[in-house]
């Protein structure tokens, strides 16, 4: 029941030969060894898987390796430009929005793809559209405050 | 009659105890260490079961050392200067996202007058750094940042004597500043990386102890500014691994077989039929069964073969439904009764209530996760824990090892809130990896986190107290079952007054969590006090204030008042919108919040919308780091007050998932309105614990407020059903 599945991976071509149910979670980080994509939950509730697939924000503790077939993936490697950081990176940078940094690849993916759909949101549409990815380092405010920072809505 | 009387039952009057109640009962493994593992351990020339150290007097013997600053090892112990002018600093706390990092390469660099970045920062390895005990307690801030301080400023005098030696000239004739040493009358000057060229100076370190003046918090030019973590730019390029991001060559990844319910034994098994599958290890020691496999996937695969087979004898287990009377029938030595009971006849009025706190779970987003490899008789586990030197210990007395075969090597990892003391998960891994001969990756999924880590304790609290014909407190007696002696004394002042602990029999592995009973403790007091206040037809902050001596409590609380202009908003009447305030003190620190909820209807839910907190740790080490820790303290601490708890039954865990244990997410997180008294004037304390001891305490007191319904146990809850929360 191995399939050979093609999709790619921050820019780069990849085939992979698995069972294609396996959790494209575990595919990135086990075969492919990209492990910014974090597990936290397994079902979809905290947003630490979060990678982009064709732009959109995608928990892939929940997707089947087989549904990006043909598709791209970027992981948090993949954002930045060769140098430097993209505006996501640099405004969580900027404002401290780690803490324990566990949740925040998931939650700069999110804004990435956020902030293309809604360039300038209110601070209501921020706490919604993040309301999946949990932070239990309680470090949303200064998350709030880098997602405005990115959007040029902060203060 | 003004004497002062408090007690803590069953409870050694060390001073030890702050930080043995951080401490939780490791798993007992019993590895029978089959005839296969004897011979070659034996062939190894491994097996040295004689000297193993008893770990907890390993970890003071290691303390004592850590505390007293360089140690047997000199300041050599604690840190070493580089050709390249840099210093890199060993210490044995470990970083999870509270700052240690920063604060203590904020310390080091302070005094040895080095800009951060010359700075390099060794954590938590046990091959390399001291032993300077759990990451816990709030315990970095006032015990390790003063040991580093003290080894820096020592290594600064050292290197200024050395250059002071070779120019011929006194002490006082020389400056230091920007990592060079210079004598201004000769315009001479020598880097700390040139004198790390000569032997002098590791001698000198050897030797050298830790003795020189630190320098005043008015000189600071390091500390008390807001330093980011050195390593931070990795976090959001996610280059940082974490252990869990860890790889070895050959690395296999484990699954561990759980029992299906607590306590429950394993009669019979059937280990063939995962054998069976390709590359495929299964492990069965004793009730250990685990497997290694290549992939998550065919680990899983032979797990599930293996759950098949097995068969289980079921322990009896109590549900959380009677958990409160559980706890109170097994209360060790009976509840005391209260001493001051012939004083109530004549007091003017008596009140009594009980409370009611429920186990609750760290849920740190790294679950627990160890990568375990064995080379040459050598033991190396990579690991996320706060207590590297403890399951050092743990390591060594699973496989009957020497102290100097174990290594655990601690990379900054997703978060502990005090759930990870313990090594568990490294002994499992471990023992996957010496059957298995290659390294082996272990990462418990949520529901084991959820299920076989430990929990913050349930507690049962017994309050009765007596109110003078004046409104005054007269008597107060207090009993905490189970969850802890933390903030269990009153802050307030009271003629007679008796505040206990008594431990009980817990149907739950319970430990540490941040700030851990001082959260129950201070929600049953601070919520009885305003019951008090209403009963002596007193306003809840005057009552307070009334019975408050201590300034810097009364600091913290007149201010947070002030700021919330509470006498305003108090005065205002609303079904729908109310006020409360709590104060307390723990760990030194002090702490005081008023909050405003809101009750929405028909949803039937509060809506904390506004915390005003003011908080003081006497002399601030790094602004934005605490207010990071601030905010972060209260957010969490919105979970339990308001949501959080473990339900079981049967000695099942009924909700081990996100999706049924509801933590703080975006949606609950209030006006945040935080306030620091900065005391250059007082040492340094922790700021990682106390801020989330007032939060629960208010909104039940805004509660009361809004509905005058009074609140006895968490979560906080309205009569009825709440409908369903916007992350469920």
């Amino acid at each position: 029941m191995e399939k050979t599945i093609t999709f790619t991976l921050n820019g780069q071509p990849k085939t992979v030969t698995t069972d294609p149910s396996r959790p494209l979670l575990e595919v990135l980080r086990e075969d492919l060894e990209m492990t910014g994509a974090k597990y936290g939950c397994g079902e979809g509730r905290c947003g630490a898987c979060t990678v982009l697939v064709d732009g959109q924000s995608t928990f892939a503790c929940i997707t089947p390796v087989g549904k990006v077939g043909q598709q791209t993936v970027l992981t948090i490697e993949g954002l930045a430009p060769a140098e430097g950081l993209h505006p996501v990176q640099t405004a969580f940078l900027e404002e401290g929005a780690a803490q324990c940094g566990y949740c925040t690849p998931g939650m700069i993916l999110e804004t990435v793809s956020f902030l293309k759909s809604q360039a300038k949101p209110t601070e209501e549409q921020i706490r919604s559209r993040m309301e999946g990815h949990l932070c239990r380092c309680g470090n949303y405010p200064k998350i709030i405050k880098a997602i405005q920072r990115a959007a040029g809505t902060g203060q | 009659m003004n004497a002062k009387e408090s007690t803590f039952s069953n409870v050694p009057a060390n001073p030890a105890f702050d930080e043995d109640q951080e401490l939780v009962a490791p798993v007992a493994f019993d590895f029978g260490l089959d005839r296969r593992g004897f011979v070659q351990l034996l062939s190894a020339g491994l097996l040295i079961t004689t000297s193993v150290v008893p770990a907890l007097a390993q970890q003071r013997a290691g303390r004592g050392a850590g505390r007293s600053g360089a140690g047997a090892g000199g300041v050599a112990a604690r840190l070493q200067v580089g050709k390249d002018g840099i210093v890199t600093v060993f210490t044995g706390k470990i970083e999870m996202g509270q700052g240690g990092r920063a604060e203590l390469t904020q310390a080091a660099a302070e005094e040895l007058r080095l800009p951060v970045s010359q700075v390099r920062l060794v954590m938590g390895d046990t091959r390399r750094v001291p032993d300077d005990g759990v990451t816990a307690g709030s315990r970095t801030t006032p015990g390790t940042v003063p040991v580093v301080r003290q080894a820096a400023a020592a290594a600064r005098q050292i290197l200024a004597q050395i250059a002071c030696e070779r120019w011929s000239v006194e002490a006082s004739a020389v400056e230091v500043g920007g990592g060079r040493i210079r004598h201004p009358a000769s315009n001479r000057t020598l880097a700390y990386g040139e004198l790390a060229q000569s032997e002098d100076l590791p001698k000198a370190f050897a030797r050298g102890q830790a003795e020189a003046a630190l320098t005043r918090p008015d000189d600071w030019k390091v500390l008390g500014t807001s330093v980011r973590r050195p390593n931070y730019r990795d976090l959001v390029t996610g280059a940082h691994q974490f252990p869990s991001d860890l790889r070895r060559p050959g690395m296999l990844h484990g699954k561990i077989l759980r029992p299906p319910t607590m306590g429950a034994k394993l009669t019979a098994i059937d280990l063939e039929p995962a054998k069976a599958l390709p590359d495929t290890v299964v492990v069965r020691d004793g009730q250990f069964v685990g497997v290694a496999a290549p992939t998550s996937a065919k680990a899983r695969a032979a797990l599930e073969a293996l759950a098949r087979t097995a068969q289980w004898e079921a322990a009896p287990h109590p549900s959380s439904r009677e958990v409160y009377d559980y706890l109170r029938q097994r209360a060790r030595g009976g509840v005391p009764s209260n001493p001051f009971a012939q004083e109530l006849p004549g007091a003017h009025r008596v009140l009594r209530q009980t409370y009611h706190t429920p186990y609750v779970q760290h849920c740190p987003l790294e679950t627990r996760v160890a990568l375990a490899e064995w080379q040459d008789g050598q033991l190396t586990v990579w690991t996320c824990t706060q207590n590297p030197f403890g399951y050092h210990g743990e390591l060594a007395r699973a496989f009957r090892l020497a102290n100097d075969q174990v290594r655990v090597v601690v990379p900054d990892f997703g978060s502990g809130f005090g759930g990870k003391h313990t090594g568990e998960c490294a002994v499992e891994a471990a023992r996957l990896a010496q059957a298995a001969g290659r390294p082996v990756l272990l990462k418990w999924t949520r529901e084991e986190e959820f299920t076989w880590a430990y929990f913050r304790p349930a507690a049962v609290i017994d309050i009765e107290a007596s109110l003078n014909a004046q409104g005054q407190l007269a008597t107060w007696h207090f009993i905490n079952i189970n969850s802890g002696g933390a903030a269990v004394e009153s802050p307030y002042r009271i003629p007679h007054s008796r505040s206990s602990f008594v431990q009980s029999e817990t149907p739950l592995r319970q430990g540490s969590y941040r700030a851990l009973a001082s959260v129950a403790n201070n929600f049953a007091r601070e919520a009885f006090m305003d019951e008090l206040a209403a009963a002596a037809g007193a306003d809840p902050l005057e009552f307070r204030l009334a019975h408050l001596e201590n300034p810097r409590l009364r600091a913290v609380l007149q201010e947070a008042a002030r700021r919330f202009n509470w006498g305003e908003r108090a005065a205002r009447k609303s079904a729908e919108v109310g006020v409360g305030l709590a104060c307390g003190t723990e760990k030194g620190s002090f702490v005081a919040a008023c909050v405003e909820i809101a009750i929405q209807r028909p949803a039937n839910r509060i809506v904390v919308r506004h915390v005003c907190e003011v908080f003081e740790c006497g002399a601030i080490l790094n602004p934005d780091n605490l207010v990071s820790q601030t905010q972060g303290g209260i957010i969490m601490a919105l979970g339990p007050a308001l949501r959080e708890e473990m339900q079981f039954a049967g000695g099942k865990i009924l909700n081990p998932r996100f999706a049924k244990y509801l933590v703080p997410r975006f949606s609950d997180v209030p006006v945040l309105d935080l306030h620091f008294l900065d005391r250059k004037d007082l040492s340094s304390l922790g700021g990682g614990e106390t801020p989330l001891i007032p939060v629960a305490p208010a909104i039940a007191n805004a509660l009361h407020h809004a509905t005058g319904v009074r609140v006895h146990e968490l979560p906080i809850r309205l009569p009825g059903p709440e409908a369903g929360h916007p992350g469920a």
